[in-house]
Formats: structure tokens, C-alpha cells, sequence
């Protein structure tokens, strides 16, 4: 995991550098703090066994996930080791839906004993017996919104497959130092650089740009 | 950590505590420190600096590490009067030495002369309450161009013909274009509008002790490791600390200004970390709280003699709440912007800056920008097209394609001041200290929900003309969450339609001032936070001539 945390550092020396050593002198010590803590994070939350759920429920909720993001040539959510971000986040910022997780993996099972007999858990269904089963409780997630005015979503939810959705998605494309996305797989799959510091042109849009004056006066000749 | 140089007794009657330490209480800790004065700012969040910041976005952004928390600090809301507010989470501010300067945008713009006098030049608008400044363009250009000096400010001066004059240029050139801002230009260009650089508190060139912007793309909600924002906590408080004169005490929650009986204000009491109460006594106070939190401190501060509130015998205090209108556009592109690189905004247009209402019936105006102002997680969760497949291959295939090639145009403009638009005490609800939690009274004018439409409309037109391979946009709705908190506490000259004078002194507390969002008359058209401090700049200068005058005592 230690790409992680050399971008940062990465990041926070360059950073230093732009600014001149006055900076640098000054700075220094927390620089070196905010990459240490950075990296530390990050090797502290590779656990090496699952806190909260089951190893049967660990294997569900994995299952979900990689059903939300699923793997093809590109990593999902297995890759970027969504479910040990769940666990640790239920034992941190998400412990109040610790019930929420217990209740809905239970009514799932059930669910998916009740449609498949002979299948004990949602993780030993098949691909199409998993994707029909999701739908069968996903049908009131909620479209987010994506007018008017943004507002920042609260972690916590009460519906089941809304709360682990948001978590999949927190746990592929947070950044690593907060416990998720797994050698930057998430970020590889949007196209986010790790780096922490860009210089332009970023895009394809502006690499011809010519400066804002010269664009003025292209306009005004057509 | 504070790197404050002095520390007061609460005993000591300093000559000034100030109450927060956003974007106005760095400038008026800075300012009247500088002058001379001994200053104490309360602040309720914590002092966070550039080692604290992370680009966590679940921290950051999900679990309001900058931000008030609405678990500890719930908030309630409703649409009318008559109505019982219910628990929602309604108001979002910074909580943290710099307050909302630390996770802003960092659009800067100024008021022009029409949002000074707009009453007089449109006159009534039925269902507002629109009126005009006490005080002009010309009275706070000088502290305009004192705020993109010393706080930082990079842009390009005359670039746009609607802006208003100015007595210098930008102290450093724009940051650098994104794809947005290419796209947006061009487009717009060829529509007849006149794009220009955006006008960013963020440096362009480094400065003493501060990095210029290094492009790292988590800066819409997120605290600068480098520097580079110019913030209250970058640009104003290391000033005020190194007088030697300024101590900033974090984690203190202010919830009464104390009077004696001759109806002087003798200090603030506050809750520190560890839920103890202190009085910090000072000869003036100075609230800059911000538009919820100043208001809401004026009522929970009433006594026998101010048994409305403090400062409130108008009654409006907490009235005429504006947040600004708006709109948000979004559209993706065939080739990649890579716009999460870099700063929000880099160009944006003022041609709607005053609508003709003869010609179009709406009142008031506003600017767009091109944005990008989405970080992994939120842009996940908020702008991926509305028939994208929630989960599943399609899903991943949206975040794969989209990331990288979406843009937003976001609209700004006019909130009216409407007297029933509020911030008061919820009369059930408490926070974590026991204390009546802040109630959000809110339905916007209709003529504001028109100009969000109608700029919307334009701004769907730009990506038609763009070329844009898709566009898509919410419908414009009543709004139910404010970050703009502005007009709470009004400026006027007369005491029964005004709670605070020119020189930002309370009409019924001679040693009580009030500056931030609540002073502001009209909303403008967005983009407060360059005239809070503007007005900071300039009350600072009002104080401190009282107090050598010896007329604040």
C-alpha cells in the first residue's frame, strides 16, 4: 500500500517546494506529520481479520459490492478491498448502521433461501440469481439529486441496500489514506490521477488554448 | 494549534472579543490587533491547520470534519410561519478557526453599484422587501481592493465590460484556464456574451509563507495544505497572531452576549471543550458569527431589559434571510477535460448581471461560472446523468466514461429579501449543549425561482452550443438548505427597519457591533464571502475610529 502515501508525500513535497524554503522551513515538521499520519493510515487499515461482520457476512456484503461494481478488464469493488473498508467503517464513523447491515442480511438470506432453495446465503448465488435478488430490494434506492442545489448526504441510512451502496462507493473511490480503494482501483477505473498536483494543460479542451487575449482576439476576427 | 503569542484571563477586560473567525472575524481580528487593540476571538470550532487537512472525503466532506455537525448541532426547517418545523439537516457552515473560508470555492466577486441601490432604480417588488444600502459602491471599493491585496485575490481587471470601476488591478494574473472554462468561452463567446477569467481568492504566485495553487483538485469543501486558498486562517489570522496582541481560543461555544444594567455588553459566555462556562469580559463585542449563528446568539442573549433579544427592538433580527438563487447544469464532452484537476472555476459571465424586467418580468440578476467542483465520492454520488444505472456494469461504466468529461455550469444570482425568510430558536429542539437549536424559515420569492429557471435555460443553451455530447439538469425547486447565510441582521440608518448603522454598531447596543453575511441589505448575485470581507475591512476602520474617539466605552 505504499502508493498511497508516497503520492501524498509526493504531493505535500512538491507542494513545499513551489512555495520557496521560507516555506519549507516553516512548514516542515507538519508536512512531515501530515505524510506520516497519511501513511500510517493506510498500512493501519489493511486489517488482518474482519472486526464486525462474520466471515459469512463479510462474504455477502463482498458480494454486494462487487454486484454494484462489478470486476471486468477493469478492477471493482473486490479489488479495491470494499468490504474491509465496510467492516472498519462500521466499527468507526457507520457504527450506527451496524443494525442496519445485521437486519438486511438476514432478510436477504432468507429471501434468497426462499427463491433458491438449496442456496444458504446471497454469496453462494449465482450471477443472475444475485442480480435478481439485488433488484428484488433495490427497487426504492432513491435517485440522488442532481438538480438544484447540492447538498452533502449524510452517511447514514436506513434502507439496507441504499446504506451498503453508499458505502461501495465510499470504499472504491475514497482516498486510500482513508481505508478503501485498494492501489488506487477505484480512481483507475474514473481516471483520476493519484498524483496530488497537476500542472496544465489538464485536458484535452484546453492544450491549444491560447491565453485569454489572443483567444478574445480570434473571436473577434470570425 | 494556536500559534496565538498572548493569552488573556477572562477576567481581563480586553478591548475587543470577537465572536467567530470566519471570513469576517480573521479580517476584524487582523485589522483591529494591527491598530493597536487587545483582542480575543472566540471560535466554536477547532483550530485546524495545514497537517490537519486531509483528502479524505468521508472525514471532510461526509462527516463534517470543517463543517457544523447536524448531530451535535441539529437544525430544523420549514416553509412558512404557521407551519411546525421538523429536524433537518438545513444549514451548513464552517466550524473551524477560518470558518466557511476554508472549504469555499473561493469565487470572488465584487458588488456593483446596482446591488447598492436596486430599490431605487427598480422600485418595489411586490411580496419583497427590498431597500436600499445606507452606504454605496464607492464606500466599500477601497476595502475591495484591500481584500484581493492582503487577502489575495488573482484576476484579470477590465476583462469584463459589466464590472464595476476599481482604483487598482488584481495583485496577481488569473490562475491558469481548465477544459471547463475553454468550453464555456468559447461557446458563450459565440452566443454575443463576454466570458471572462474568474476572479479567484487562490494564488496564482506564491506569496511570503504561502504556496501558490498546486492543481491537487480536492478544493470545493476541503482545507489547502499549501496555502494557496486565501482563507481567513491563510491570509488573516497569522497576522493578527503575530501582533502579539490577538489570542484566538478555539472550541469555544458562545451562547450569550452578557449586559449590565445600564444596557452595555460586558463580555461572552461560552461553553469551552470540556462544556465548562466562561465569561471572556471585553469593553465592546463584535459578532461575526456568520447570517445563522450571529442571529441566533442575539436571541438566545435576551434579558429582562432585551426581552426580544439582544439588539432586536426592530424585531428583524434573524429576518430577511437570503441564501442566493441558482442552478446547476450538467454536460460531458467526447474527449477527456480532466477538469478534477485544479481549482472550481476558472471562467465565468456577468452579461445577466441586472435583468430587464420590463423585457423578461424578472427582478435582480446573476453571473455563471464553468465548474468543476466534484471530488471521486461526491461525483459518484451527484452527477452521473439521471438514466444511468444506479449499479452494476452500466453503473461502472458511467463513472468510467463520465469523470473525466463532465463539466458543470452553475447559475448564481438574486435571493429578494422576504421578511417571513428566517433564522430563529427552535422552541422544541436542542443541540448537544442544551440549547435551542437554530430554526430555518424559508420559501423562496417566485421571482427568484424564475430567474433560476431562466438562467438555467441559458445555461443549457451554452451547451448546445458547446457541442456538448449530453446535458442534463434538475428542476428547479424551493430550496431548503442555505450556505450563502445573508441579511439576518440588516444595515440601516433607522433604528425601527435595521439592526445594525454603517458603522456595523448595533442601533440599541452602543458597545455591540455586528459584521459578516447578516449586514448585507441585498443579496447581490452571488459569491458573498469577497464582500463580507470587504465590509470587515471597512467596519474595522468605523471600530477603531470610535474607539480612539472614545465613543465606544
Amino acid at each position: 500500500m505504499s502508493g498511497a502515501s508516497t503520492g501524498r508525500r509526493e504531493f505535500l513535497l512538491r507542494a513545499g517546494g513551489s512555495a520557496g524554503l521560507a516555506w519549507l522551513g516553516a512548514q516542515w515538521p507538519s508536512i512531515v506529520a501530515a505524510a506520516e499520519h497519511a501513511h500510517q493510515a493506510v498500512k493501519s487499515t489493511t486489517p488482518v481479520k474482519f472486526q464486525v461482520l462474520t466471515p459469512a457476512q463479510a462474504r455477502d456484503v463482498e458480494a454486494i459490492a462487487a454486484q454494484i461494481i462489478p470486476t471486468d478488464d477493469l478492477p471493482g469493488a473486490r479489488e479495491a478491498g470494499v468490504v474491509y473498508f465496510i467492516d472498519q467503517a462500521l466499527k468507526t464513523f457507520a457504527s450506527d448502521t451496524v443494525a442496519t447491515y445485521q437486519k438486511g442480511l438476514a432478510e436477504l438470506n432468507s429471501l434468497t433461501t426462499s427463491n433458491y432453495p438449496g442456496v444458504k446465503q446471497f454469496a453462494d448465488a449465482n450471477n443472475a440469481q444475485q442480480q435478481a435478488l439485488l433488484h428484488e430490494i433495490s427497487d426504492e434506492v432513491k435517485s440522488h439529486d442532481v438538480g438544484g442545489r447540492r447538498r452533502p448526504q449524510t452517511a447514514a441510512s436506513n434502507d439496507f441496500f441504499q446504506t451498503v451502496w453508499q458505502h461501495t462507493i465510499f470504499g472504491f473511490l475514497v482516498d486510500p489514506s482513508g481505508g478503501g480503494n485498494r492501489e488506487f482501483a477505484g480512481w483507475k477505473v474514473i481516471g483520476r490521477d493519484p498524483e496530488h498536483s497537476f500542472a496544465p494543460p489538464f485536458g484535452f479542451y484546453d492544450k491549444d488554448y491560447p491565453g485569454w487575449q489572443k483567444a478574445m482576439e480570434a473571436e473577434e476576427k470570425k | 494549534m494556536s500559534q496565538s503569542r498572548v493569552s488573556y484571563k477572562t477576567s481581563d477586560e480586553v478591548d475587543f472579543v470577537i465572536i467567530g473567525s470566519g471570513a469576517a472575524g480573521g479580517v476584524m481580528a487582523k485589522e483591529l490587533s494591527t491598530n493597536g487593540f487587545r483582542v480575543v476571538v472566540l471560535e466554536q470550532g477547532p483550530y485546524l491547520t495545514e497537517a490537519d487537512f486531509s483528502h479524505n472525503e468521508i472525514d471532510v466532506v461526509f462527516n463534517h470534519q470543517l463543517t457544523n455537525n447536524p448531530k451535535f448541532q441539529p437544525t430544523t426547517f420549514r416553509k412558512a410561519e404557521q407551519d411546525k418545523a421538523q429536524k433537518q439537516y438545513s444549514v451548513m457552515y464552517g466550524r473551524c478557526v477560518g470558518g466557511s473560508s476554508v472549504h469555499f470555492t473561493a469565487n470572488f466577486w465584487r458588488l456593483h453599484e446596482i446591488d447598492f441601490l436596486e430599490r431605487t432604480k427598480v422600485g418595489d417588488v411586490p411580496g419583497a422587501s427590498l431597500v436600499d444600502w445606507p452606504i454605496r459602491y464607492e464606500d466599500l471599493e477601497p476595502y475591495y481592493t484591500k481584500v484581493e491585496w492582503e487577502c489575495g485575490v488573482s484576476g484579470l481587471a477590465g476583462a469584463s465590460p459589466f464590472d464595476p470601476p476599481r482604483s487598482k488591478p488584481y495583485p496577481m494574473p488569473p490562475l491558469p484556464v481548465k477544459g471547463s472554462g475553454v468550453i464555456f468561452e468559447r461557446a458563450a463567446k459565440k452566443l454575443g456574451y463576454h466570458p471572462f477569467p474568474a476572479p479567484m481568492a487562490i494564488l496564482s504566485q506564491p506569496r511570503p509563507g504561502r504556496s501558490a495553487c498546486v492543481n491537487c483538485g480536492f478544493c470545493l469543501g476541503f482545507g489547502c495544505e499549501v496555502k494557496a486558498k486565501s482563507t481567513a486562517l491563510s491570509a488573516m489570522i497569522p497576522l493578527a497572531e503575530a501582533t502579539g496582541r490577538c489570542e484566538i481560543r478555539s472550541n469555544c461555544y458562545v451562547y450569550r452576549i452578557e449586559t449590565d444594567k445600564t444596557g452595555r455588553a460586558v463580555g461572552a459566555v461560552y461553553f469551552d471543550a470540556k462544556k465548562n462556562s466562561h465569561l471572556q469580559k471585553a469593553k465592546a463585542v463584535v459578532v461575526c458569527a456568520n447570517g445563522a449563528e450571529t442571529p441566533r446568539l442575539l436571541l438566545l442573549s435576551k434579558s429582562a431589559q432585551f426581552p426580544n433579544g439582544l439588539a432586536n427592538s426592530s424585531g428583524l433580527v434573524g429576518k430577511y434571510l437570503m441564501p442566493n438563487s441558482g442552478a446547476i447544469v450538467f454536460a460531458t464532452f467526447d474527449e477527456p477535460l480532466n477538469d478534477y484537476k485544479g481549482f472550481a472555476v476558472s471562467r465565468i459571465f456577468h452579461d445577466f448581471y441586472e435583468m430587464d424586467v420590463k423585457k423578461t418580468g424578472i427582478y435582480g440578476g446573476g453571473g455563471l461560472d464553468a465548474r468543476f467542483d466534484l471530488t471521486p465520492i461526491t461525483f459518484a454520488l451527484g452527477a452521473l446523468p439521471p438514466d444511468t444505472p444506479k449499479w452494476g456494469s452500466g453503473f461502472k461504466k458511467a463513472l468510467n466514461q463520465n469523470f473525466t468529461r463532465t463539466m458543470e455550469i452553475f447559475c448564481h444570482g438574486t435571493s429578494l429579501a422576504v421578511e417571513t425568510n428566517s433564522f430563529s430558536l427552535d422552541p422544541d429542539v436542542k443541540d448537544a449543549w442544551g440549547l435551542p437549536a437554530l430554526r430555518m424559515t424559508f420559501r423562496d420569492h417566485p421571482n427568484d425561482l424564475k430567474l433560476s429557471e431562466w438562467m438555467k435555460n441559458r445555461a443549457l443553451e451554452i451547451l448546445d452550443a458547446a457541442g456538448a455530447k449530453a446535458k442534463w439538469s434538475g428542476p428547479i425547486q424551493e430550496q431548503q438548505f442555505a450556505v450563502h447565510l445573508l441579511g439576518t441582521c440588516r444595515m440601516g440608518n433607522d433604528s425601527k427597519t435595521a439592526v445594525i448603522n454603517t458603522d456595523h454598531r448595533a442601533h440599541d447596543v452602543k458597545n455591540l457591533f455586528l459584521c459578516d453575511g447578516s449586514s448585507m441589505v441585498t443579496s447581490g448575485r452571488g459569491q458573498p464571502t469577497m464582500t463580507i470581507q470587504a465590509l470587515a475591512f471597512r467596519a474595522a476602520d468605523r471600530i477603531t475610529a470610535l474607539a480612539k474617539r472614545g465613543e465606544i466605552g
